[in-house]
C-alpha cells in the first residue's frame, strides 16, 4: 500500500497541477464514512443505507470516497470508531443507528470542522444533525393494500419493542386498512428484538394459526415474508423490497430511501453550505416508497393506493388526519384537524382497530 | 513416516515461554497469506493490525479502556476454572452489575455527592455477586449444571434490563426511547489521562490482578480452590468442602463480572440502555485460557483482546477491509495461541512406520 500512498500523491500532485493550470473549480475529495449497526446482507435497515451510499456515490462520482464500518455495537466501541473516522480526515460521517447518538455528539464536541448526520435520534448540535424517514406514510398505504387483499379480515403485525415510532406504524397501518375496510383487526405480536428471525418467523406463525392472512413486521429480517410465502398467506415487507423473499406471498414493502438525502447533504457540505437541523422527510421527499407491487395485487388495488399515494404527495391527504379514535373510541384527532408532529412522535396508545393492549410498564 | 503427539513426562517449561512465539510467528505468516489473497499489501496489514492501534495516547487509553473488563472478569472466572466450576454466565452477572450500580446513580439523581460512586461500585460488585449466587445455590443445594444455570441467567438479566430501560428506569426527557437518564457528573468514573477515555478503573484491574495472585498463589482458601479442581479425591479426604469452593467461585465470579458491568456504564457509556452489553463476559473465558488462568497472564491476554478488537477496527477504517476478514483474523491469532500450547505438555515426534523402528523405540 506504500505504492498505493504514492500514488495518490501522485495524484494529488496531478490534480492540484491540473487545477492551478485551468484555474477550475475542482475541489479536494471529500471524504465520508458510514458506521453501520448490522452486516449489510441483502435485505432490511442497514441494507437500505448501504443502496443510499451507493446511489451517492453514484451521484457524485471522485468527488468524495467512502468508507464503512460495520457492524459497530451500540456500547463503548461505537465513540470510538466514530472518532477514528474523524481523525482519519473524514469530514462527513453517517451514523445509522439510535444507539450511536451520545457517542456521535461526544465526537462532534472535538471534531467541530466534521460535519455529522445521525440516523433516527433526536438530539442534535452545531455539526450534528439528524435525519429519519416518514414511514408511517408508507404504512398507511401499505395498509391500504392489505386491507383490500385479506379475506379473512384480520391483519398480523410483528413489531419490535413499543416505542412510539412502531406503535406510529401500527396505527397507520390499521388506520389505512380500515379506510378500505372497516372489518378488519390488526393483531400484534412483540418480539423484543430488532432482528431475530427465529422469534419472528414463530410470530408469524403464530399470527396466522389466529386468523392472520397478511402479515407484516417491523423487525430487520426478512422471516415474515418467508413463513407467509411457505403458508401460501400475503406479506408486506419492510425496510427493503423483500420481493425475492416471497415471490408470491409479497404484496408490496413499505422501504427506506436514502441515496436522495445522503447525496444532498454530501453536496452541500462540498459546497461548504450544510447547516445543521433535522430532517424528517417522507414519500414527497423521495425518503419513504412502495415497494413494487406483488403479481397478487390486482390493477384496481394499484390504482387506489397509487391515488392515495399522490394525495399524501401533494399534502392533501395525511395518515392521521381526523377523525382518528383510539381503542377506547376517545377521538384523539377530530375531523378536519390533522395530527401534529409533536404528538406523533410521542405516540402511545393504539389506535381503534389493533386488538390487544399495549404492553405495560 | 508419520507424526506423532506424545506426552512429555513434565510441562517443558522452555516451550511455556516458547509457544506464544510461534504462535506470533504463525499468525503472521498466514495473516499475510490472508491478506495477499485478498490483494491487500500483507505489510501494511499487519502494521494496522498490530501497530496503529498502538501508535498514540488515545489509542492507548482504548486499549486499556477495552482490556480493563476482560482482565477483571477473567481473572474471577479464572478462579472458578482451576477448580473445575464453570462459570459461563459472566456476561449476565455483568449486566446485574451494571443495573444494581447504575441504579444507585439513578435513584440518587439530582440528589447525589462524592460518595455516590463508591456506593454504585459495592452495588455494582454485589449485583454481580447476588447474579451468581443462584447458580452456586442451585448446584450445591440440587445438583443443578452450573453451566447451564448461569448461561440462561444471561439472558434472564438482559431481559431484566430491557424491561427496566424500556419501563420504570426509562428518561423522562428521552422521547420514549429505551434508556436511562445519562449519569451525573458525581456518578462518571474520573478521568485517568486528559484527552483520553481511560479512567481510574484502570487501577481497580492492577488492583484486581494483584489480589487475584495472592488468592491463587499465597492463600489457603485459594490452594483448596486448585486441590478440587486437581484432585477432587484428595480435596475430599484432606476434608476441603467441594461446595464451600463453588461458592467461592461463583461469588468471587459473579463480583468481578459486576464490577465490569458497572465499570462500563459509569466509564465510556455513562447511562443504561439495551444494547450497552459488550459481550465481554464471553470474551473473558478466553482470555482466561489465553491468559493460563493466571493473573498474570491474564492481564497481558486481555491486553492482546483488546488489541484484536482495536486492530480489526482500524483494518476496516484504513484499509475498507469487511468485518468478516477481520474476524478470520482475529481468530486465527487466537487459534494459534491456544492450539500452540498443546506443546508444553507434548512433543511431536516423527516416527518411522516400519515394525522395526516400533522395536527400536525407547
Amino acid at each position: 500500500m506504500k505504492t498505493g500512498r504514492i500514488t495518490k500523491w501522485a495524484l494529488g500532485l496531478a490534480l492540484a497541477g491540473a487545477v492551478a493550470l485551468t484555474a477550475g473549480m475542482a475541489q479536494a475529495q471529500l471524504k465520508i464514512a458510514f458506521v453501520y449497526v448490522t452486516h449489510v446482507g441483502d435485505a432490511g435497515w442497514t441494507y437500505q443505507h448501504h443502496l443510499g451510499r451507493m446511489a451517492m456515490e453514484k451521484a457524485l462520482g471522485n468527488k468524495i470516497k467512502v468508507t464503512t464500518v460495520g457492524p459497530v455495537k451500540e456500547g463503548a466501541d461505537a465513540e470510538r470508531v466514530i472518532r477514528k473516522l474523524a481523525a482519519s480526515g473524514n469530514k462527513l460521517i453517517f451514523t445509522t443507528s439510535f444507539g450511536f447518538m451520545n457517542p456521535t455528539l461526544k465526537v462532534a464536541k472535538r471534531y467541530k470542522k466534521v460535519t455529522f448526520v445521525h440516523v433516527s435520534g433526536y438530539k442534535r448540535s452545531k455539526n450534528v444533525s439528524t435525519v429519519f424517514a416518514r414511514l408511517y406514510e408508507g404504512r398507511y398505504l401499505t395498509g391500504m393494500v392489505a386491507g383490500m387483499m385479506t379475506k379473512s379480515n384480520v391483519l398480523g403485525y410483528i413489531g419490535a419493542f413499543p416505542i412510539p415510532e412502531v406503535i406510529r406504524g401500527i396505527n397507520a397501518f390499521t388506520l389505512g386498512a380500515r379506510a378500505v375496510n372497516p372489518k378488519v383487526q390488526v393483531r400484534v405480536i412483540w418480539v423484543s428484538s430488532w432482528f431475530n428471525p427465529g422469534k419472528e418467523r414463530q410470530a408469524s406463525e403464530t399470527l396466522i394459526a389466529q386468523g392472520a392472512d397478511v402479515i407484516t413486521h417491523h423487525t430487520d429480517s426478512t422471516a415474515a415474508v418467508q413463513a407467509a410465502q411457505a403458508r401460501k398467506k400475503f406479506a408486506i415487507g419492510y425496510h427493503s423490497d423483500m420481493s425475492k423473499y416471497g415471490k408470491t406471498a409479497h404484496l408490496t414493502a413499505a422501504t427506506h430511501i436514502w441515496g436522495s438525502y445522503y447525496t444532498k447533504v454530501a453536496k452541500a457540505v462540498l459546497a461548504g453550505g450544510w447547516k445543521a437541523g433535522d430532517t424528517w422527510g417522507g414519500l414527497k421527499d423521495g425518503m419513504v416508497a412502495l415497494a413494487p407491487f406483488g403479481p397478487s395485487v390486482p390493477a384496481k388495488v394499484q390504482a387506489m393506493v397509487k391515488k392515495r399515494q399522490a394525495e399524501i404527495r401533494a399534502g392533501t391527504f395525511h395518515p392521521f388526519q381526523g377523525p382518528v379514535k383510539d381503542q377506547s373510541g376517545k377521538v384523539v384527532v377530530p375531523a378536519g384537524k390533522t395530527m401534529a408532529d409533536g404528538p406523533m412522535l410521542g405516540m402511545k396508545y393504539y389506535v381503534e382497530g389493533v386488538v390487544g393492549k399495549l404492553p405495560k410498564k | 513416516m508419520r507424526i506423532k503427539l506424545e506426552p512429555r513426562v513434565a510441562a517443558s517449561k522452555w516451550m511455556s515461554y516458547g509457544s506464544p512465539a510461534i504462535a506470533a510467528v504463525l499468525t503472521i505468516f498466514f495473516g499475510a497469506i490472508l491478506f495477499a489473497s485478498l490483494g491487500r499489501d500483507p505489510v501494511q496489514g499487519l502494521y494496522i493490525f498490530f501497530i496503529e492501534p498502538l501508535t498514540g495516547l488515545y489509542e492507548l487509553g482504548e486499549l486499556g479502556l477495552k482490556a480493563t473488563p476482560l482482565a477483571i472478569i477473567a481473572i474471577g472466572l479464572a478462579v472458578g476454572f482451576r477448580a473445575n466450576v464453570w462459570n459461563i454466565g459472566a456476561e449476565g452477572q455483568l449486566v446485574m452489575g451494571a443495573i444494581c450500580g447504575g441504579g444507585v446513580a439513578l435513584a440518587f439523581h439530582g440528589q447525589g455527592g462524592w460518595w455516590v460512586l463508591p456506593l454504585m461500585i459495592i452495588a455494582g460488585a454485589a449485583g454481580g455477586m447476588a447474579w451468581g449466587a443462584i447458580p452456586a445455590l442451585l448446584r450445591t443445594r440440587f445438583n443443578a449444571n452450573e453451566i447451564l444455570v448461569s448461561l440462561m441467567l444471561t439472558y434472564a438479566a438482559v431481559q431484566i434490563l430491557g424491561w427496566l430501560v424500556h419501563g420504570p428506569w426509562i428518561n423522562p426527557e428521552g422521547q420514549n426511547f429505551p434508556e436511562t437518564r445519562t449519569f451525573e457528573e458525581w456518578a462518571l468514573l474520573p478521568e485517568l489521562i486528559e484527552g483520553t477515555r481511560l479512567n481510574v478503573s484502570a487501577i481497580f484491574a492492577l488492583v484486581v490482578v494483584f489480589a487475584g495472585w495472592i488468592f491463587m498463589t499465597r492463600s489457603f482458601a485459594g490452594f483448596k480452590v486448585n486441590v478440587v479442581g486437581q484432585a477432587l479425591d484428595a480435596a475430599k479426604y484432606a476434608g476441603f468442602s467441594q461446595n464451600k469452593v463453588v461458592w467461592v467461585s461463583f461469588l468471587i465470579g459473579g463480583g468481578a463480572a459486576g464490577l465490569a458491568g458497572l465499570i462500563e456504564v459509569t466509564g465510556p457509556i455513562d447511562q443504561l440502555n439495551a444494547t450497552f452489553a459488550p459481550g465481554y463476559g464471553f470474551a473473558a473465558i478466553i482470555v482466561a485460557f489465553l491468559g493460563r488462568l493466571h493473573p498474570v497472564g491474564i492481564l497481558f491476554a486481555s491486553l492482546l483482546m483488546a488489541l484484536t478488537f482495536l486492530g480489526g477496527e482500524s483494518l476496516q477504517i484504513n484499509m475498507n477491509m469487511p468485518k468478516a476478514v477481520t474476524g478470520v483474523f482475529q481468530g486465527m491469532l487466537l487459534f494459534f495461541v491456544l492450539a500452540t500450547d498443546v506443546l508444553i505438555r507434548y512433543r511431536i515426534r516423527v516416527v518411522s512406520r516400519t515394525p522395526a523402528a516400533t522395536g527400536e523405540a525407547g
